[in-house]
């Protein structure tokens, strides 16, 4: 028996460490760590609502935008403000493409030399990746001579000896498993993702101002003026149909390089839907509304909860059934860490008791992570885009049962299958698919708006805070690329006095809780193969299959806090202590138990 | 094998002619605001054999730098630019993970030292000896200190960087601070902005690999061609500012046409950084141009210093808002109430410049390459 430790956990967002337990080649135990911690809810208190969109942003870059939008959601339901159509769409496109650009980016540069060897590229020979190529795909970028130009890149890089970003890699290892065309093919797509990626998110750079972190929301809708008859219009004639040609462009890549990657890929690794199976409990809380984000069966994408890998029953989601647990976290509770918290009852007290630095191994039978323990009627659930897939499929969408079923046929996998690995690889390719049909729509209503002279982007019915009630408490959910996201307020005397977030890679990457209940990425790594502990390369398959991202998933909750700003910085006074009161919030409760 | 090669043959094996190359140079050259002749030399040394390494440092961050430079445009030629480097150590996207990662650092660590760059991204958290954040089991305030301690230069991207950032705002719980004040006395350059515009920070590689020494900075150590002057001077929405044409309400008339945005809250007058000229993701937009204020992200302490972000800039009591925006910057700065701010005379007051309150004088080192501005 040996402690396999991976830390940095690299090709991720954050700072994440894992450490396994590795028995006659198979992981036998799994602990997962979040290594940062910096505290944004602590200091969004005291601040504007209004800007606290801008600050929750910052809590990832990764997954920009997203926190964005939750915290607007969350404050316009504190407010009881309805967004006008056009500021629905816009959200909706910037959501959409978001998730679509995050998937991709994913796939090829976050996840894809888990299993590409680039260096065996260097053994294919070009015309037969030509054919390879032309067999998956349309793509017109497949000639010998375009596969021997990338060659002769890869040839050049390992000939000058620095590889620059792909030097540490775990080349030659022996679960790599692609024929050496394959691996070229992959490179070369992994180049040209690159080019994708940076083309398609100028849709975030006209509706946002720039990407990453996008710099249009408002409390009541969008910056993004739109008038049909003006050229200095953020959104105008000339601006749809640029949307319209890099959403367009994303298509064509997504269905044509994407998702034949994908499935190719898988082809060579079907074992890997055996593996990373996890807790087989899945939550979504749904989005892209088609009118008020107070409708949820209106949603684009479904919300609901399947327990058990049971998808005959889609449970209702009820808000007020989450909690927290920090049994193996480094905070303490008042009440005890054997308890669970509802986060509107929630309180954070750090307190740091791992090892001391530097440190070799952690004591995994304490406390163990910056991450809590969220939990929904106090069991583990994985969110993401395979719960999604897996919620919509479920709940008999139409589309998303006829994509998942011709994947499933090609890669000739029963829908057990998806409960993997390359599950959770396969369903994020489908839901691209699926948002870079849907973002046409959104653009061409949009367009339909204002040619119909409907030109409203901002409710600013409520911009003034004199018009706010003393107090007030709201909430705002959203799917976020990882999975389930939400955000919760409460407004007291025009400033936040408390913010909270829970984050999907928090349900995804916490530790145990005080059952000794796994969190999900703990539970995928069991019965992960290992043919070489000093190389664990299996264990980024899995951990990487759920996309993490470490930044968002350190959280606090806050307590009463004074106001910030530009009146008392010249005067900084940084408090000494960093133990938080209780929330003495019934009225948060409430909130968070889905009444106002 | 393939001999070793220089960009320029990198290029023109990839099939860019050195005409586009020497436009690349040209571009470039054009953002660091050299003259026509600085083209050849950059030219020149992009054509050196041998690939500088470069390490980037991720600690208090949300990766939003990373981010921003995966979306660095002109994306054939600036592509060339990083693989003029050795890229070898950035956990978001490198290829090594666990020790073989934290292998790939030490070895630049001891063998390249004096000689290697280092980006640095995030803040560095202080308190409780630093156990905010571990990478490997070692804090943060560990590796920077080793390993920017050996580095020719540092190059802080992004706000948290430069000055702790969001971090460090108030009541900055892990006693984040940014990494001049984290590792003292080493030699650094700062890219601040939330994120850094990589374009800017392409621009500084290309200068320090060309010349050998820094681009010109100013006393917080930014380069002066991409934070010398007040985005409020190079705003296209200008015009609107000083004819008095400004958005009154969100969506309302001059909102659709364009006009200023500093009833609004706009922070263009006081923030120093080239967001209009350079814009972002292939030169297509900047948040002004999006119709959203300016929030200053580029500078000092921003987030404490220049929020609510909602809120109009102080302005002379009685005279209305149209005064110049260096006045505005400068009764800031003087930390005076606006109502005394003696010069405003009770007219419009124009084309009278005053530095940004966040910019002190020029310094006098690093200042090799001022003649060429």
């Amino acid at each position: 028996m040996a402690r396999v430790v991976i830390d940095p956990v690299t090709r991720i967002e954050g700072h994440l460490r894992i450490e396994t337990e590795v028995n006659g080649g198979r992981v036998t135990d799994a602990w997962s760590s979040g290594t940062m911690f910096r505290g944004i809810e602590l200091i969004l208190r005291g601040r504007d609502p209004r800007e606290a969109w801008i600050w929750a942003q910052r809590i990832c870059g990764v997954c920009t935008t997203v926190h964005a939008l939750a915290s607007v959601r969350a404050v316009e339901n504190a407010l009881g403000i309805e967004i006008p159509d056009n500021a629905r769409l816009v959200r909706n496109i910037i959501a959409g493409s978001q998730n679509v650009h995050d998937h991709v980016v994913h796939f090829y540069h976050l996840h894809a030399l888990d299993w590409v060897d680039v260096t065996l590229a260097l053994k294919a020979d070009p015309a037969k990746t030509s054919q390879l190529a032309m067999s998956i795909s349309e793509w017109p970028k497949s000639s010998t001579t375009y596969f021997k130009g990338v060659q002769d890149r890869v040839k050049a890089l390992v000939a000058s000896r620095q590889l620059s970003l792909f030097s540490s890699g775990d080349w030659g290892h022996p679960a790599y498993q692609l024929p050496p065309e394959a691996n070229l093919l992959a490179v070369a797509h992994y180049i040209e993702a690159l080019d994708m990626q940076r083309d398609f998110i100028r849709i975030h750079a006209v509706l946002g101002g720039k990407n990453p972190h996008l710099q249009t929301y408002l409390v009541g809708g969008m910056s993004t003026a739109i008038d049909g008859n003006e050229p200095e219009a953020v959104i105008n004639p000339e601006r749809i149909t640029l949307f319209n040609e890099l959403a367009a462009r994303a298509k064509t890549f997504v269905q044509q390089v994407y998702v034949p990657d994908v499935l190719a890929i898988a082809g060579f690794y079907k074992e890997w839907f055996g593996y990373g199976e996890g807790l087989g409990n899945f939550m979504a809380y749904g989005d892209f509304p088609s009118g008020s984000i107070n409708d949820p069966s209106d949603y684009f994408f479904p919300r609901g909860i399947l327990m058990g890998r049971d998808l005959s029953k889609v449970h209702p989601v009820d808000p007020g059934q989450v909690s927290e647990y920090v049994t193996h976290s480094w905070y303490e509770y008042s009440v005890g860490d054997q308890t669970s918290r509802h986060p509107a009852e929630g309180e954070t007290k750090p307190k740091y008791s791992g090892p001391k630095p530097p440190f070799q191994q952690l004591d995994t039978d304490a406390k163990y992570s910056w991450l809590k323990s969220p939990r929904y009627d106090d069991k583990p659930m994985e969110v993401g885009p395979l719960a999604r897939t897996l919620i919509a499929y479920a709940s008999g969408d139409a589309q998303v049962q006829k994509t998942v079923n011709a994947v499933l046929a090609k890669l000739n996998a029963p829908p057990a299958a998806l409960y993997s690995t390359l599950g959770r690889i396969a369903a994020r390719a489908i839901e691209a698919d699926i948002l870079i049909e849907k973002l046409p729509e959104w653009i061409a209503q949009l367009d339909d708006n204002m040619a119909h002279g409907d030109i409203r982007i901002h409710n600013g019915e409520k911009w003034d805070p004199e018009s706010w009630p003393k107090s007030c408490a709201g909430f705002g959910l959203e799917e976020a690329p990882r999975g389930s996201l939400g955000h919760w307020v409460e407004i007291e005397n025009k400033k936040i006095v408390n913010y909270q977030a829970i984050v999907p890679s928090t349900w995804n990457a916490g530790p145990r809780d005080a059952h000794g209940q796994r969190g999900a990425y703990e539970a995928a790594l069991i019965n992960t193969p290992i043919a070489d502990p000093e190389r664990p390369l299996e264990v980024l398959r899995t951990v990487h299959s759920f996309d993490p991202c470490l930044a968002c998933a350190v959280h606090v909750i806050d307590g009463k806090g004074r106001s910030y700003g530009r009146d008392v910085v010249a005067a900084p006074e940084p408090e000494g202590s960093m133990s938080l009161p209780q929330v003495p919030a019934a009225q948060f409760v409430a909130v968070m138990q889905g009444g106002k | 094998m393939v001999a070793e090669e220089s960009v320029l043959d990198t290029c023109r094996r990839r099939g860019v002619s050195r005409r586009q190359f020497m436009e690349f140079c040209g571009a470039m050259a054009a953002t660091l605001a050299l003259p026509k002749g600085y083209t050849q030399t950059i030219a020149n040394a992009l054509g050196q054999k041998r690939k500088p390494v470069l390490v980037w440092l991720e600690f208090q961050d949300c990766a939003g730098n990373t981010e921003a430079m995966l979306r660095s445009t002109h994306p054939t030629v600036e592509e060339i630019v990083l693989e003029t480097l050795s890229w070898e150590y950035h956990e978001t996207i490198m290829a090594g993970y666990g020790k073989h990662a934290e292998a790939a650092l030490k070895r630049v660590v001891d063998e390249e030292k004096g000689k290697y760059l280092v980006v640095v991204e995030g803040s560095i958290p202080t308190a409780d000896d630093g156990v905010y954040c571990t990478i490997g089991g070692r804090t943060a305030l560990d590796i920077a200190r080793e390993v920017c301690s050996g580095a020719a230069v540092n190059i802080a991207v992004g706000s948290c960087a430069w000055d702790g950032g969001i971090p460090k705002a108030g009541p900055n719980p892990t006693g984040a601070l940014g990494l001049h004040e984290a590792v003292p006395g080493i030699k650094v350059v700062n890219l601040p902005g939330c994120p850094h515009n990589p374009t800017n920070t392409a621009a500084v590689l290309v200068h320090y690999l060309t010349f050998g020494v820094l681009p010109a900075l100013d006393g917080y150590d930014r380069p002066l061609f991409a934070y010398g002057q007040l985005i409020h001077d190079q705003c296209e929405r200008r015009a609107h500012y000083d004819a008095g044409r400004y958005v009154q309400a969100w969506g309302d008339e001059g909102h659709r046409k364009g006009w200023c945005l500093f009833k609004m809250g706009c922070k263009g007058p006081e923030a120093n950084y080239n967001c209009p000229t350079v814009r972002f993701n292939d030169s297509t937009s900047w948040p002004v141009k999006a119709g959203h204020g300016c929030i200053a992200c580029a500078s000092p302490r921003f987030w404490d210093t220049k929020s609510p972000f909602y809120e109009r800039l102080p302005h002379p009591a009685g005279f209305g808002v149209d005064v110049t925006a260096g006045e505005i910057g400068w009764t800031v700065v003087a930390g005076v109430a606006a109502a005394t701010a003696a010069h405003a005379v009770g007219h419009v007051v124009r084309d009278h410049f005053h530095p940004g309150d966040d910019e002190p004088p020029v310094k006098e080192a690093e200042k090799t390459t001022t003649e060429v501005h």
